[in-house]
């Protein structure tokens, strides 16, 4: 028999898409496991559209090229909090005893979630793009921006979702990583530019909004989509991903090995 | 490769410590290529954390375990691959059905997709769950989760099995088609490590057994051995007069030739027997000197006999079953 004591970076590779087509059959056999990636874009842009857009905007329609980007980007990063919580439950469940005892990197199973998820990603930001164009939303740069614009969000909720897998592996239970995960996206979320322009702030929480990295993100994905615009809040978003990658990564892999 | 041996375990003075619980005090296992081995004893004795070291699961406090020959702690990953565990607790995935199940198992042990359908296909039908294949486990009754466990660890037909109560939770039919399939594994060329509270699975299934209590090896040896230490069933004597206990004892001692392994104020007593034609001998002898009994049975040994002949101390699981 032919029994090696390491594992090759293509046979990890190998497991950890394995480990991703397990979270896709799950999420076939449970597709309730949506709900969240479905209704939250839906419900979130109708609302803050038709909240909002009077008041701020003076219409909805001169709204939505603000608006519309912005709950792109909360929608999508809200949604990869749950990379964190269902990594919790798995972890819980009985089948991880016989993924430690099975020969495979220890890594995949962890790295196979984060990977899946990315398709969660993708679903919340086509139909909010797509509920956007139904309510009269016509990004003015073309069709190709529009994509890269949505490949920028998924990637940058890709990057936070680390810090939520982070809190999976760590916390205890998973309604605590709910609330952790909350407590810290929540300030980030709604105190940056994403649903309201900063200027009527006071001066101090503008202060805060300009150094948000969200905010950074949403006026980068706000220029792309709308005049097709490569600046430096694009630079900052991509090397602000790269870096929670970077901490985040290696943390919670330290982590997750030493459960696994 | 490897070191040459032959045996398919090797543990030596194996700890394991829960704060200041001494979960695993000190295991030696021998288990020879090949073999169906037993680990009996009673709920908390330290089996399935003695499981779990030798598995790669958990990481020993103290002494070394090879598993044909590689460390289990300095080289997880060749272990992993001469292992297939089944846990004590269902280990699969819950939502999936059981083929999906397999499937997924299948490639992460490296068998590309037609493989894995067709190994998966090759279970479902030795383990009789075809027609249930394409539910999700959520749906499946007690002994088919057990079985679709036993399946998964089978995969690669892996050299050596360990099995972690394979039976507890059957019913008696279930467990006789367990024991089947555990058998045929062994001439099919694999080695068995399993763990049960009941005498008789040992009985059963196993060459070899190690007794365990609070963490410590207690006895070892063959099935036979380990029985005749206790004799091979014991009887039990409830006194009119508990005033009586001692003399009778004394009575009993004199034609079994051992010690009573009970023994209550009330006036019960529970002897080891070696043949049950002695039991005659025994009554004429109490007749004789005028001891009156109000009830006499004959039972085979339980493992609670065991443990209190082995250990002086019950074996305090209220499951403590006769074959
Ligand atoms: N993860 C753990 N943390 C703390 N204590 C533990 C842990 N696992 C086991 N123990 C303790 O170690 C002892 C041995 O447990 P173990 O599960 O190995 O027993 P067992 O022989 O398998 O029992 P059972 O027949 O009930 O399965 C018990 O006292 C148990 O409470
Ligand atoms: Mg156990």
């Amino acid at each position: 028999m032919n029994i090696t004591n390491s594992r090759g970076l293509s046979q990890s590779v190998r497991h950890s898409l394995t480990m991703a087509h397990r979270t896709l059959l799950k999420i076939r056999r449970t597709p309730e496991q949506l709900a969240d990636v479905t209704f939250q874009p839906i419900v979130f842009t109708l609302m803050f559209t038709y909240i909002f857009g009077g008041a701020i905007a003076g219409n909805v329609s001169s709204y939505l090229p603000l608006i519309i980007p912005g709950l792109l980007v909360m929608t999508v990063i809200t949604t990869s909090i749950q990379t964190g919580v269902q990594l919790r439950e798995d972890m819980d469940t009985g089948v991880f005893n016989r993924f430690k005892a099975l020969p495979i990197a220890r890594i995949a199973p962890l790295a196979g979630a984060l990977l899946a998820d990315t398709v969660r990603y993708f679903i919340a930001t086509t139909l909010t793009i797509a509920m956007g164009y139904l309510m009269g939303y016509r990004p003015h740069a073309g069709f190709g921006d529009v994509v890269l614009a949505g490949l920028l969000v998924i990637a940058s909720a890709w990057a936070m979702s680390w810090i939520f897998a982070f809190f999976g592996v760590i916390a205890r239970t998973a309604s605590s990583v709910q609330g952790i995960s909350m407590i810290i996206l929540f300030p980030l979320t709604f105190l940056s530019n994403a649903l309201v322009p900063s200027q009527t702030m006071p001066h101090w929480l503008q202060i805060f909004v300009k150094i948000n990295p969200i905010s950074h993100l949403v006026t980068a994905i706000r220029d792309l989509a709308n005049t097709g615009s490569v600046n430096s809040n694009l630079a900052i978003s991509l090397l602000g991903a790269a870096i929670v990658v970077l901490i985040f990564a290696p943390l919670t892999v330290r982590a997750y090995m030493r459960k696994a | 490769m490897g070191t040459q041996t032959d045996l398919a375990v090797e543990a030596q003075g194996l700890v394991k410590i829960f704060g200041t619980n001494r979960a695993v005090n000190g295991v030696d296992l021998k288990v020879p290529k090949g073999a169906i081995y037993g680990v009996l004893g009673p709920n908390g004795a330290g089996k399935t954390t003695t499981i779990q070291m030798l598995a790669t699961l958990l990481r020993p406090d103290g002494g070394s375990a090879r598993v044909f020959g590689h460390d289990v702690v300095k080289e997880p990953h060749r272990v992993r691959q001469l292992i297939g565990v089944t846990g004590q607790y269902a280990s699969v995935d819950e939502t999936l059905s059981a083929r999906e199940n397999l499937f997924i198992f299948g490639r992460l042990l490296g068998l590309s997709r037609a493989q894995s359908r067709s190994r998966a296909q090759e279970l479902l039908e030795e383990f009789d769950l075809s027609e249930a294949a394409k539910r999700p486990l959520k749906q499946f009754s007690g002994g088919m989760r057990r079985r679709l466990d036993l399946a998964a660890s089978l995969i690669s037909q892996p050299p050596l099995i360990f099995l972690d109560e394979p039976t507890t939770g059957l019913d008696p039919r279930t467990r006789a088609q367990m024991w089947n399939t555990i058998r045929h594994l062994v001439q099919t060329g694999s080695t068995v490590l399993l763990t049960t509270q009941y005498l008789d699975e040992a009985d059963q299934l196993a060459d070899r057994v190690a007794v365990i209590d609070r963490g410590q090896v207690v006895a070892e040896g063959t099935v036979d051995t380990l029985k005749s230490s206790i004799g091979s069933a014991s009887l039990r004597l409830e006194l009119a007069d508990a005033a009586d206990l001692d003399r009778a004892l004394a009575i009993i001692s004199g034609v079994l030739n051992t010690t009573a392994i009970e023994r209550t104020p009330r006036g019960r007593l529970t002897v080891p027997l070696a043949d049950a034609e002695q039991v005659a001998d025994v009554l004429i002898g109490l007749r004789h000197a005028g001891i009156a009994i109000t009830a006499m049975s004959v039972e085979k040994p339980t493992l609670d006999a065991v443990f209190l002949a082995l250990t002086g101390h019950g074996a305090n699981t209220e499951e403590v079953v006769l074959s």
